[in-house]
């Protein structure tokens, strides 16, 4: 490793960075200096604000005060183009690829002239290949997009900048989408781009990525950078002290005490999902764990009501399904908390009160096909009082709340019906620290109150820490269950990346 | 430069906008009298005494606002599920032709006028049905297809005018025989040249308004078209509300077919709407889509028309400024309401 | 039917009603594969039919005058292309509120210019041009190459845009932009900027559209002559699943249908269904053709979807 002759100024400098949005201050006078050849990780929870600086710096966003300066230039805000030509390359963690297009015109569209007449693919193609055999990016480039893996949709992503002489690759949470073995895969990428003296920021929120691949780690909390440490000085749990403002206590969740067997799926086929076999019971959190994309929605859906089994056999409460609606899922007692509240969950022109009874307003607050809308209200306060939903009130337009305060609300829409299965797929994606908890709390309490939970999420340390049995789910199949601490994260790793369990979910390998 | 969202807009914001898109409309038609020559104050004043300035003047704006209100409710209604019924007026002539096709001797006595009624309704639901079915059973785009049927059923309606419809006492004028006395509406009030098919518009416009707020229809019909995915996954019987939604819209568009012939013509003509139905798709907008203020702004757009007739013929202005002036209208309307959600910020 | 089919004059007749429709649908599909449904396609064939005549009438050349429509139809796509690209608003709304804004403006210009008149001034219009040596073949010479200078050019416009929007950089930016925004705006190429172009472009090719009618099909203008043409183009459209080539072969089906339909009321089964019926057929036919294709195609992604910097 070496920083090169770039000095103090560094590759890239961000000074005292500011961006207000609304009452939020997301990122509060942000210094920062990359070094050339250097891997700078930018660690932080959820909402500290890493995203935003990222955004800024490519010039998606203007911040509010501050400077970004390239190789000792400054960078006019605001132009992703300018961003560009200064060699600076940008990984989102939502790619923003063309599905419906080749890689190679993914890679090239925006490199030349708009106005210039023919394409002239063929230097590009050669040109794309060098890149993939020196950076160890294998990819078709005459693929379609849609075609591709996640896995591949990244490698595209590096190859983009790379085409462009990016100097600086700015990775947004790029494991997210990855298996173990493919994360893995990435950082050799990312060492053999430094060793030719590019420089790169990623960012993380996992611990061990950071301390294993990183040479600088700053941490952001809140908004501003609460530490800059050079990796080798330090260890994961002062990062992790670093990161949440405090010792970080090991959420220690106790286990639950199963009950009957409240949904069983037997060999069931529904889109993505091959062959699922899986019991939820009573009283027991059952995690799902897996790399995002591979049949979780399938799953979801197919539980909430949204999907019907094509094959196989579902039972709730000992009763086989038929005519699989989500009304029906709801009559027999399954809550969910979707995904995306803001797409799935709610309603965002609707009221509090209107979204309070989405799910329920037929069913619980009808007379003669006229909806009690003082029920409703006195309903919704009982939520917004029970469940500690921040709000103006029962009237406001629900797209006003904070994110937290969305999902507290679903939440408690969810848990006063008493579900017997409870769904909650991605439930604390984007929160802050303390809504998290109160979800997690949430989610526990229905446990001992004798629901059968289904814990959907990407994030493995969450799956671990609250579920009393483990699923991973791989390309739409099922491993089979195992207590939690049972197995290690390299077991857990392979079997994400489709490994070591076999068709019908029989004995691991 | 670039938008922002406001998260809570205020009132002035919220007052302000629109204000300032009927200031902006009324700027244009002062420019349009200008360019054609005219005293764009007195062409603006003689297109407002020529739509109340009289009792005569007024009860014209009333009847003209009369099918408006029933096209505007069809759309606002539609609109609302994000149901893109751009087929108000072949509804419209949808429910003149059963209308005509009833009240011309087949049935006689009091029952004729509600039977026809119904049966206009029912006809205009249909209309919009086929468009609606291929919507939500193959995917095929509304708008285009609800556009295509006005141009079929104007032709529909010149084949029977030749044809089977043909007024054989005509004098070789396309149009239909005349309504028996019983099939017509009967007037509002003695004496008052206004009939009851204004009465049942405006009693339409609060029925439709108590259906959005307070029923489960309402609610699901709202909640699908403000989020379709949300309104799915929280078990809203999507399919049958947009069928449902287009029954009502469908129906309430023929009634303006309706109350057109048995309370104003008497007969079914290719003329019988100089373009109701796409006038209903202001009327719709500048209400906001609001049932109640569906009525003010069917009032509003009727004016501008009638007070534009009147207008025309002594200021020499053609009465297009008229049609220019609510398309204006419109478009100003969308981006005030735009603007209160958004603001302007540099950099 | 057979001699109707086998006559050069049935054929001619195609390649002529196709024109204004390739015109318009080429616009149609450079905003759509950018990612706005432009509902304005009718008012601006109105407008176009009436501007171009209008300044053809006023003393410019023929082909000034389709240079004035293009200006004209542009303008408009301008506005529409503010309203709905930069603002987000519903192009639904806005393509409604532009077509009845587009005709008002034709109408009453019309009216201002010529306050008395029943029958409108005619012009001299395009004539046809006979390719040299190929008007000569036999049956096809005559029915492919005795048209007017327009008709040409609305099929070389259809390859100009096949060409740019598969063989150049712009047409890559152009097709990518309609299928995901993000994935241009992160390339660095502006997302407003290239929307804007392409519905001003497109609008301007749709008023060209318009302007055939009254420059090369009809000599003056009349009003309700563009007559749900426009609407037919994004049927069109989406029949030939966005692709210029299909397109086209989707307009010269519809032609060919409604030359027909004009020959058959000539015929003895004419004489026995109402003309009503024969009318009808286009957009019956147009119908149809959504149907049809409603499955197969791919849509453009972003199609109708507004863009807001860094969303994604």
């Amino acid at each position: 490793m070496s920083f090169g002759q770039d000095g103090a100024e560094g590759v890239l400098r961000l000074e005292g960075i500011t961006k207000r949005f609304g009452a939020l201050v997301a990122n509060d006078g942000i210094s920062l200096t990359l070094h050339r050849g250097e891997v700078l990780a930018l660690l932080g929870e959820n909402g500290a604000g890493k995203t935003t600086l990222m955004n800024i710096l490519f010039g998606h966003y203007v911040a509010d005060q501050g400077s970004v300066s390239v190789f000792g230039q400054p960078l006019p805000p605001g132009q992703p183009k300018a961003a560009l030509a200064a060699g600076v390359g940008m990984v989102h963690q939502h790619f923003t690829l063309a599905e419906q297009m080749s890689v190679l015109d993914n890679i090239t569209l925006g490199t030349q002239s708009l106005w210039r007449l023919g394409l002239g693919q063929g230097a590009a193609r050669a040109r794309v290949a060098q890149l993939s055999r020196d950076f160890g990016l294998a990819v078709d480039p005459m693929a379609r997009v849609a075609d591709l893996s996640v896995g591949e949709r990244q490698r595209v992503e590096i190859l983009k900048a790379l085409y462009r002489d990016a100097r600086i690759l700015i990775l947004d949470e790029p494991t997210a989408v990855l298996t173990p073995q493919e994360a893995e895969a990435l950082f050799q990428t990312l060492r053999l781009a430094t060793a030719r003296g590019l420089s790169v920021i990623f960012i993380s929120h996992k611990l061990h990525e950071v301390m294993g691949h990183s040479d600088t780690c700053v941490v952001l909390r809140h908004g501003r950078v609460v530490g800059q440490v050079a990796t080798r000085d330090t260890d994961r749990a002062r990062l992790a002290a670093m990161m949440v403002g405090g010792d970080l206590a090991e959420a220690s969740v106790a286990p639950g005490v199963a009950g009957p067997v409240r949904l069983s799926l037997r060999g069931v086929q529904a889109g993505p999902l091959r062959d699922v076999t899986l019991d939820l019971r009573g009283g027991q959190i059952t995690g799902l764990a897996g790399v995002s994309g591979n049949g979780q929605a399938a799953l979801a859906d197919l539980i909430g009501g949204m999907r019907a089994p094509e094959r196989g056999e579902m039972r709730i409460e000992g009763q086989a399904v038929t005519a699989w609606t989500p009304r029906a899922a709801l009559a027999a007692g399954v809550g969910r908390i979707p995904e995306d509240r803001h797409k799935t969950g709610t309603v965002g022109d609707f009221s509090l009160a209107e979204n309070a009874v989405l799910e329920t307003y037929a069913s619980r607050f009808a007379r003669g096909g006229f909806v009690d809308w003082a029920a409703v209200r006195r309903h919704t306060e009982a939520l917004i009082s029970g469940y500690d939903v921040r709000c103006p009130g029962p009237e406001a337009r629900i797209r006003l709340l904070s994110g937290g305060n969305m999902q507290k609300l679903i939440l408690g829409r969810v848990l006063e019906e008493a579900p017997g299965i409870l769904i909650a797929n991605q439930p604390v994606r984007g929160l802050d620290v303390g809504a998290i908890a109160y979800v997690h709390a949430q989610l526990v309490a229905a446990r001992d109150a004798g629901a059968a939970v289904l814990l959907i999420s990407e994030d493995l340390d969450e799956v671990m820490g609250l579920s009393d049995e483990i699923h991973v789910i791989s390309e739409g199949r099922l491993s089979p269950g195992f207590a939690r601490g049972s197995l290690g994260p390299a077991q857990i790793g392979l079997w994400m990346a489709g490994q070591g369990f076999s068709d019908g979910g029989a004995d691991a390998a | 430069m670039r938008l922002e969202p406001v998260a809570q807009p205020g009132l002035a914001r919220q007052i302000g906008f629109p204000a300032l898109a009927l200031l902006a409309t009324l700027g244009v038609g002062m420019i349009l009298a200008a360019i054609a020559g005219a005293d764009p104050f007195a062409v603006l004043g003689q297109i407002v005494i020529g739509a109340v300035g009289s009792r005569l003047a007024l009860l014209e704006t009333l009847n003209r606002a009369t099918p408006l209100i029933f096209t505007g409710l069809a759309i606002a209604v539609a609109f609302r599920a994000k149901l893109w019924n751009i087929g108000a007026e072949a509804q419209l002539y949808a429910g003149a032709i059963v209308t005509v096709a009833l009240g011309t001797g087949v049935l006689g006595g009091p029952v004729v006028l509600p039977i026809s009624a119904l049966a206009a309704m029912l006809a205009g639901a249909l209309v919009l049905l086929g468009p609606v079915l291929l919507k939500v059973r193959l995917g095929v785009d509304e708008v285009v297809t609800t556009l295509l049927f006005n141009f079929i059923m104007a032709l529909f309606v010149s084949y029977l005018l030749e044809g089977p419809m043909k007024d054989p006492m005509g004098m070789g004028w396309p149009k239909s025989p005349a309504l028996i006395p019983e099939a017509r509406l009967p007037r509002m009030a003695e004496g008052l040249r206004l009939h009851w098919g204004f009465g049942l518009a405006l009693i339409s416009a609060v029925g439709v308004w108590v259906i959005q707020t307070r029923t489960t229809l309402g609610f699901e019909m709202r909640a699908v078209g403000a989020n379709l995915r949300a309104a799915r996954f929280a078990g809203m019987p999507v399919t049958s509300v947009l069928i449902k939604t287009a029954l009502l819209s469908g129906g309430l568009a023929a009634l303006a077919g309706w109350a057109q012939v048995a309370g104003v013509k008497g007969h079914l003509s290719a003329d019988l709407s100089p373009g109701f139905g796409y006038t209903g798709i202001i009327v719709a907008m500048l209400a906001l889509l609001h049932p109640l203020g569906v009525v003010v702004s069917a009032l509003f757009v009727a004016g501008v028309f009638v007070g534009a007739d009147a207008m025309s013929r002594a200021a020499g202005v053609p009465t297009y400024i008229a049609d220019m002036l609510l398309a204006a209208a419109l478009l100003f309307m969308v981006l005030a309401l735009a603007l209160t959600r958004v603001r302007v910020v540099r950099g | 039917m057979i001699e109707i089919l086998l006559s050069a004059s049935f054929w001619a007749a195609v390649l002529r009603i196709a024109s204004p429709l390739i015109f318009a649908t080429m616009g149609a599909l450079i905003c759509e594969r950018a990612g706005v449904l432009n509902l304005g396609i009718e008012g601006i064939m109105v407008i176009g039919a009436f501007v171009g005549w209008m300044a053809v009438y006023l003393g410019l050349p023929l082909w000034g005058g389709v240079a004035v429509a293009f200006a004209a139809g542009a303008a408009i796509g301008l506005l529409h292309g503010i309203l709905v690209v930069p603002f987000g608003l519903s192009q639904h709304v806005v393509g409604l509120g532009i077509t009845l804004l587009a005709t008002a403006t034709a109408y009453f210009a019309y009216r201002l210019a010529l306050p008395q008149v029943t029958t409108p001034p005619k012009i001299e219009p395009f004539q046809p041009w006979e390719v040299p040596l190929l008007s000569d073949l036999p049956l096809v010479g005559q029915a492919l190459f005795a048209q007017t200078p327009l008709t040409y050019a609305a099929f070389a416009c259809a390859g100009l845009v096949a060409f740019v929007l598969y063989r150049t950089p712009l047409g890559l930016a152009l097709r990518a932009v309609g299928e995901n925004p993000a994935a241009v705006e992160a390339q660095g190429v502006s997302v407003t900027g290239l929307r804007l172009g392409a519905v001003m472009v497109g609008s301007g090719l749709m008023a060209v559209g318009g302007s055939f009618l009254t420059l090369s099909a009809f000599s003056s203008f009349f009003f309700e002559m563009v007559n749900g043409r426009g609407w037919v183009c994004i049927a069109l459209v989406v029949f030939g699943a966005w692709r210029p080539g299909k397109a086209v072969l989707g307009a010269l089906l519809f032609a060919g249908f409604d030359a027909l339909q004009i020959r058959l009321q000539q015929t003895p089964v004419g004489a026995v269904v109402p003309y009503q019926l024969f009318l009808m057929l286009p957009y019956v036919l147009s119908i149809l053709a959504l149907v049809v294709m409603s499955r197969r195609a791919q849509v453009p992604a972003a199609l109708m979807v507004p863009y807001a910097k860094g969303e994604r």
